[in-house]
């Protein structure tokens, strides 16, 4: 028995199961992330667990005990809400004591544990402050540190950076992964965004219209999606897939494994963009973005009635311009085939 | 020609304030005149203050017993509906379902019908409990009449508490009773405030349920300043002082709390 288990959990708004028959297993210790399109029931599934949704089906057990019909305030959880949820009448003192000041914890020792948790974070200059007097990022953190002051048995967050700015999201998310490394704790994170999940990640649980795609880690994902949603869904740019009827000569370059029908993937920076000519395959160039460090080329491939437009990706600058003829090839063996259904049948990474 | 327009608004003011003031300044200037002062045309405006009135009616009937009847049946009636109507508007607020709006408007529906079209049925029920007369006949009324607008007025107050900060209490350990007392009660301090000053204000005012449900153990002071108006005619001194005694207490309470009572009633429309 793993130290969190999900059987068969399920919630129905209905007659629409929102969330159907999850199974999932989480270690102490790890660094869960639940990841998903808008809808795929990411928030839900934690705040089931959190207990703030009811579990409509399956059970749920922490550490043995069995949580599914226990109110939030008696699960040992603790949760970072996305809006943070700081109460706005209390000093960043008092929010973050007060869950400890519900239990009748010794005064003495909630001033200490305040204390560790703000010297932590950088919170101590404010701990006087109360939150509309605090920026976004100060916020974020009292709210992680009301959570870490609990020391609970699981952190939930639940998509905790969407609310700030692009670079504040980065240090933060450098901050979360450190603080785990410090801490420790089982901790299952919530996000839309795959970076997030790449990054922080032990193993990330790939979701889709309530169920679970795939759950492995994060290179595990990407390097052996298990079908073509989680195939498209991680990595940026979006992996390269092309449906076998439409570019023979990919076909023909993935060898025999491909040779029934579905669809073929290739990641960007397996496709390799040569002078025109000498590419197995031409493609005429039809835009180019150059991000700095890497430079993505979109070049349309067309072989008799059908066109497909893949991209490529490199870390050197080009000179090619939108027209300009390139020719292109693909990394032996980085090829992932799909079925007709979407799922996996064989994939050979360069890796 | 911008002076010109507030001198015209600050006039204008000044005019509907006094006429709204009016009857209560008269009130008060009767209530110190002599029976005869009291009914002399044209009216007298300066005279020699005499508390004659007030003695008259302190005599003559009981004004402590109404006042204290008064005092019993607003508090009262305050806390109890504050203790039903809190969970109520909680549950709605914070438990929204479809009906919701409809259940609330179908509250508010009830304080459009005229009050005497319950009095048979009251007054029936009461007597047959034997409450006729009883200080929890009218407890029970008023607190039922006022129920409606206060559960609205706090419904309007907890919408305004974002649900994410009662979760957070949730997961802090927080059970509802704790979400209340450590969460909500700060947060809308000012709606409770308003809710129950106007729960208070309308309970004292209230004549119409007091003068058919009491007679002599029950009265209220809304009782006490229609026994004045009797066949022999009015006494408008002593009624102008028993008038006074009785809304002297609740217009000190509102004084010291208008700037609650006003924002209670606006309904927090401006955030």
């Amino acid at each position: 028995m793993s130290f969190l288990q999900l059987q068969g959990v399920e919630k129905r708004f209905g007659a629409l199961r929102a969330i159907q028959g999850i199974d999932l297993a989480i270690e102490k210790g790890e660094f869960v992330v639940f990841v998903g399109p808008s809808g795929c029931g990411k928030s839900t599934l934690l705040r089931m667990i959190a207990g703030l949704t009811e579990i409509d089906g399956g059970s749920l057990q922490l550490d043995g005990r069995d949580i599914t019909r226990l109110p939030s305030s008696k699960r040992d959880l603790a949760m970072v809400f996305q809006s943070y949820a700081l109460y706005p009448h209390m000093s960043v003192f008092d929010n973050m004591s007060f869950a400890l000041r519900l239990a009748s914890v010794d005064k003495a020792i909630i001033r200490e544990k305040v204390q560790r948790a703000a010297e932590i974070l950088n919170l101590v200059p404010y701990l006087q402050r109360t939150p509309k007097e605090l920026s976004g990022g100060q916020r974020q953190r009292v709210a992680i540190g009301r959570a870490i002051v609990r020391a609970p048995k699981v952190f939930l967050f639940d998509e905790p950076l969407s609310n700030l700015d692009a670079a504040l999201r980065g240090q933060t998310r450098v901050e979360i992964a450190k603080l785990h490394r410090e801490l420790g704790a089982t901790t299952i994170y919530v996000t839309h965004d795959q970076v997030e999940a790449m990054t922080l990640a032990d193993r990330v649980v790939v979701l889709r219209d309530g169920a679970i795609e795939q759950v492995g880690s994060p290179l595990e994902l990407y390097d052996r999606p298990a079908n073509q949603f989680v195939a498209q869904f991680i990595g940026t740019p979006q992996m390269n897939v092309v449906d076998t009827v439409d570019l023979p000569a990919l076909r023909g370059m993935a060898g025999g494994a491909a040779a029934g029908d579905g669809f073929i993937g290739v990641r960007p920076e397996h496709v390799l963009v040569r002078p025109a000519g000498s590419g197995r395959m031409d493609g005429q160039v039809e835009l180019i973005e150059s991000l700095g460090a890497d430079t993505l080329v979109h070049a349309r491939v067309t072989q008799g009635a059908r066109s497909v437009q893949l991209v490529a990706r490199q870390n050197a600058r080009t000179l090619l311009q939108p027209g300009d003829p390139v020719g292109l090839d693909v990394v032996p063996g980085a090829f992932h085939l799909f079925n007709r259904e979407g799922r996996a049948v064989a994939s050979a990474s360069a890796r | 020609m911008k002076q010109l327009a507030l001198l015209l608004r600050t006039v204008s003011a000044w005019v509907i304030t006094l006429l709204v003031v009016f009857p209560l300044i008269w009130l008060v200037l009767t209530a110190f005149k002599t029976e005869l002062q009291a009914i002399r045309v044209p009216p007298e405006l300066f005279f020699t203050p005499t508390l004659e009135s007030f003695r008259e009616v302190n005599t003559r009937s009981d004004y402590l017993l109404h006042a204290k009847n008064s005092v019993l049946t607003s508090v009262l009636s305050t806390l109890v509906g504050l203790a039903i109507a809190a969970p109520a508007a909680y549950s709605m607020a914070f438990f929204r379902t479809r009906r919701t709006r409809d259940i609330l408007m179908w509250m508010l529906s009830t304080k459009m019908m005229p009050a005497v079209g319950a009095l048979v049925p009251v007054y029936v029920m009461a007597q047959t409990a034997g409450l006729l007369d009883s200080l929890t006949a009218l407890t029970v009324v008023f607190t039922l009449s006022n129920l409606p607008i206060m559960v609205w007025m706090l419904y309007s107050g907890f919408k305004d508490i974002p649900p994410d900060i009662l979760e957070a209490a949730r997961m802090d350990g927080a059970g509802v009773w704790g979400e209340f007392v450590h969460v909500i009660r700060p947060l809308a301090t000012g709606t409770l405030a308003s809710t129950a000053l106007l729960c208070l204000v309308l309970s004292w005012n209230e004549a119409f349920w007091s003068l058919n449900l009491s007679s002599a153990k029950a009265g209220t002071l809304a009782t006490l300043i229609a026994s004045y108006s009797s066949p022999e005619g009015l006494f408008w001194a002593k009624l102008s002082a028993a008038s006074l005694l009785a809304i002297a207490p609740i217009v000190v309470v509102g004084w010291f709390s208008q700037k609650q009572l006003v924002q209670g009633l606006t309904f927090g429309a401006v955030k």
